[in-house]
C-alpha cells in the first residue's frame, strides 16, 4: 500500500515537472484545446439562448376556454382538474366572470366610451379558463379533449388559440426547433472533432518522446509507470485550457456586450446567455474541466498505447 | 552468470542470418569484451539479454532466468536485473542528472530518502559530484555516458552490458567511462563490453570474444566457440 501512494505520487511529480519543462510543446497542445474547449463552451451556450427564446414564444401562447353562464361551480372545478391531468397541460387558470373582466377592463382603460358602454349592460364576457400547453407541437390533444361533445356543450363559444397567431407562432416554432436540433448536432460535432484534434495534438506531443517511453522500458519501467506521467501532463492540459477558455468566453460577453448596443442579435439573446453563464460560472467550469480532462487522459492512454506494446521480435 | 547455447537469430524466414549458432559462457564477476566490425551481431547479441529480441532458436539463461520460460509480464522484472549502457547514452532529456540516476530506483520503489543517500554515492563513483542539477543538454558527451553508467550500476546489479559505451566519445572520455567499468567489475560486477575499438581491446587486457559475420571466430576461454571452430576447420 505505501509503495503504491509513493508510486503514485511519483507519478503525479513527474507528470508535473514534464508539463513545466516542456512547455513549449505544451503550449500548442492547450492552444488547441483552448480553441475547441471555447467553441463547445460556446456552442453550448448558443443553444441555450435558442432554448430559452423558444420557451418565451412558448409561453406566450395559451388557450382560452369560454365558458357558458349556466356551467356550475362543480362542473367547473370537474373541468379544470380534468384539464390539469392532461400530460401536455402545462398550466390552468380559471378566471370567472368578475376576474375577466376586471381584466378586460385593465386591458381597454384608455378607451372611456367602451368602458362606460360596459358598465351599463350586465357582464356580458364569459369566465374563461387559460391552459398553457407544454409544447406548441401538442397543442392539438388539447384541442381534441376541448372538442369532444360533453365538453363542448359547457362553452359559450370555440376556444381560442391565442387569436389569428397560431398559424404564424407554428412557423417560428418549427424554425426554432430546427436550430435547436442543429445547435445540438453541432455540439456533439464539435465535441468529436475537438477530441480528434486534440488527440492528434497530444499524440504527436508523445511522438516526439517515443525514445523517452523507449528508454523507460528498457530500464524496466512498469507500463503504468511510464504512462502515468504522460497522462497526468495531459490532464495538465485540459485543466489549464479549460482555465483559459471559460476566461476568454467572459471576455468575450464582455466585449459582445459593448461592441453590439442591442441585448440580442435576432434569436441569439447575448444578454440572457450571459447572465446564465454568469449565474452558472462555475458548473460551466466544471464541464469544460471534466471534457478537458477527459479528453487529455484518454488521448494520452490511446497514443501511449502503441509505444508500450511489449511485442518482441 | 550468462549462458547462449547455439543461439540462432534470424529476421523473417529467408532472411539475414545475424547470430549463426552462438554459444557462449560468462561467468560471474568477469569481464568480457566482445568485439567485431559494425553489422555482425553485437548489438543483437546484447538485445537478446535484455530480451528486445527474442532468438529465432538455442537457449539463454542469464542470472538463472531461463528466458524460454520468461513470459512478458515478467520482462520489466528481468530488465530491473540487469544494467544497460547504450551507445546513445539514451538519458532521459526532460530530468536532470540526479533525477536520471534516480528514476532506476524510482520504478523499483525505492524510498525518497534511500533514493537521497545512495544517488550521490554513485555520482561520486562516475566523478559527476556537483553537477546533479544539470540538464542532460548541458554535458559533455563522455560525462552523458557516466551519467548513464551511474543509472545502470545504481540498483547494484549483478550484470552490466554496454553497449559501444565508447563509440560517441574521444579518446580521453572513452577511457574515463572504461575506467569507471573497470571499478564497477572490481566490486564485483560482470561486466559484457561489446566495442570495435582496438585500442581499448589492447590496453584492457581482459577475456575478448571476436564475432564475425553473426558467429564467434576467436575466444580465449575454451569453452566457447567449439562448434564454430570445428565448422572453420
Amino acid at each position: 500500500m505505501g509503495r503504491r501512494i509513493i508510486t503514485g505520487f511519483r507519478i503525479v511529480h513527474a507528470g508535473i515537472i514534464n508539463f513545466v519543462r516542456s512547455i513549449s510543446i505544451a503550449t500548442a497542445a492547450i492552444a488547441v484545446m483552448v480553441i475547441t474547449l471555447t467553441i463547445i463552451l460556446f456552442s453550448i451556450l448558443t443553444n441555450i439562448s435558442f432554448s430559452n427564446t423558444i420557451s418565451q414564444i412558448t409561453a406566450q401562447i395559451d388557450v382560452s376556454v369560454y365558458l357558458k353562464d349556466s356551467v356550475t361551480q362543480s362542473q367547473t372545478n370537474l373541468l379544470v382538474n380534468n384539464l390539469k391531468h392532461l400530460s401536455d397541460v402545462k398550466s390552468v387558470t380559471y378566471l370567472d366572470k368578475n376576474q375577466v373582466l376586471a381584466q378586460y377592463e385593465a386591458q381597454n382603460s384608455n378607451n372611456t366610451q367602451l368602458l362606460s358602454a360596459i358598465s351599463q349592460t350586465a357582464n356580458p364576457l364569459p369566465a374563461t379558463i387559460i391552459i398553457k400547453p407544454y409544447d406548441l407541437n401538442r397543442i392539438s390533444d388539447i384541442k381534441n379533449f376541448l372538442t369532444r361533445p360533453t365538453i363542448a356543450s359547457l362553452q359559450s363559444d370555440p376556444p381560442s388559440y391565442s387569436g389569428d397567431r397560431e398559424l404564424a407562432i407554428n412557423r417560428i416554432t418549427h424554425a426554432t426547433n430546427i436550430l435547436r436540433e442543429v445547435g445540438v448536432i453541432a455540439i456533439i460535432v464539435f465535441l468529436v472533432v475537438s477530441a480528434l484534434i486534440i488527440f492528434n495534438t497530444i499524440q504527436m506531443t508523445i511522438f516526439n518522446r517515443r525514445d523517452e517511453i523507449q528508454t523507460m522500458r528498457l530500464l524496466g519501467a512498469s507500463k503504468s509507470y511510464i504512462r502515468g506521467p504522460f497522462i497526468v501532463e495531459s490532464m495538465i492540459y485540459g485543466i489549464v485550457a479549460a482555465g483559459i477558455s471559460i476566461l476568454l468566453i467572459n471576455e468575450l460577453f464582455v466585449a459582445a456586450s459593448s461592441a453590439f448596443q442591442a441585448n440580442s442579435l435576432g434569436i441569439l439573446n447575448i444578454g440572457y446567455a450571459n447572465t446564465y453563464f454568469d449565474n452558472h460560472f462555475f458548473m460551466f467550469l466544471g464541464l469544460q474541466l471534466v471534457i478537458g480532462i477527459i479528453i487529455g487522459s484518454v488521448s494520452s492512454f490511446i497514443a501511449t498505447r502503441r509505444y508500450l506494446k511489449m511485442k518482441i521480435k | 552468470m550468462i549462458l547462449f547455447d547455439r543461439v540462432v537469430k534470424q529476421y523473417g524466414k529467408n532472411g539475414n542470418l545475424v547470430l549463426d549458432r552462438v554459444t557462449l559462457h560468462v561467468e560471474p564477476k568477469e569481464f568480457v569484451v566482445v568485439v567485431g566490425q559494425s553489422g555482425v551481431g553485437k548489438t543483437t547479441l546484447l538485445r537478446l539479454i535484455t530480451r528486445e529480441e527474442k532468438p529465432t532458436s538455442g537457449k539463454i539463461v542469464v542470472g538463472g532466468i531461463d528466458y524460454d520460460k520468461l513470459k512478458d509480464k515478467n520482462i520489466p522484472m528481468l530488465r530491473r536485473k540487469i544494467g544497460v549502457v547504450f551507445q546513445d547514452f539514451k538519458l532521459l532529456p526532460n530530468k536532470n542528472v540526479f533525477e536520471n540516476v534516480a528514476f532506476a530506483l524510482e520504478i523499483v520503489g525505492i524510498s525518497s530518502k534511500e533514493i537521497k543517500h545512495t544517488v550521490p554515492k554513485v555520482l561520486d563513483i562516475v566523478n559527476l559530484s556537483g553537477k546533479e542539477k544539470r540538464m542532460p543538454i548541458e554535458l559533455s558527451g563522455g560525462e552523458r555516458q557516466r551519467v548513464a553508467i551511474a543509472r545502470a550500476i545504481v540498483r547494484q546489479p549483478r550484470i552490466l552490458i554496454a553497449d559501444e559505451p565508447t563509440g560517441n566519445l574521444d579518446p580521453k572520455h572513452a577511457w574515463d567511462v572504461i575506467r569507471v567499468l573497470e571499478k564497477i567489475n572490481k566490486y564485483g560486477t560482470t561486466v559484457l563490453l561489446t566495442t570495435h575499438n582496438q585500442e581499448i581491446v589492447n590496453k584492457l587486457k581482459r577475456r575478448v570474444v571476436t564475432i564475425s559475420n553473426g558467429r564467434i571466430t576467436s575466444d580465449k576461454n575454451v569453452l566457447v566457440g567449439v562448434n564454430n571452430r570445428k565448422k572453420e576447420e
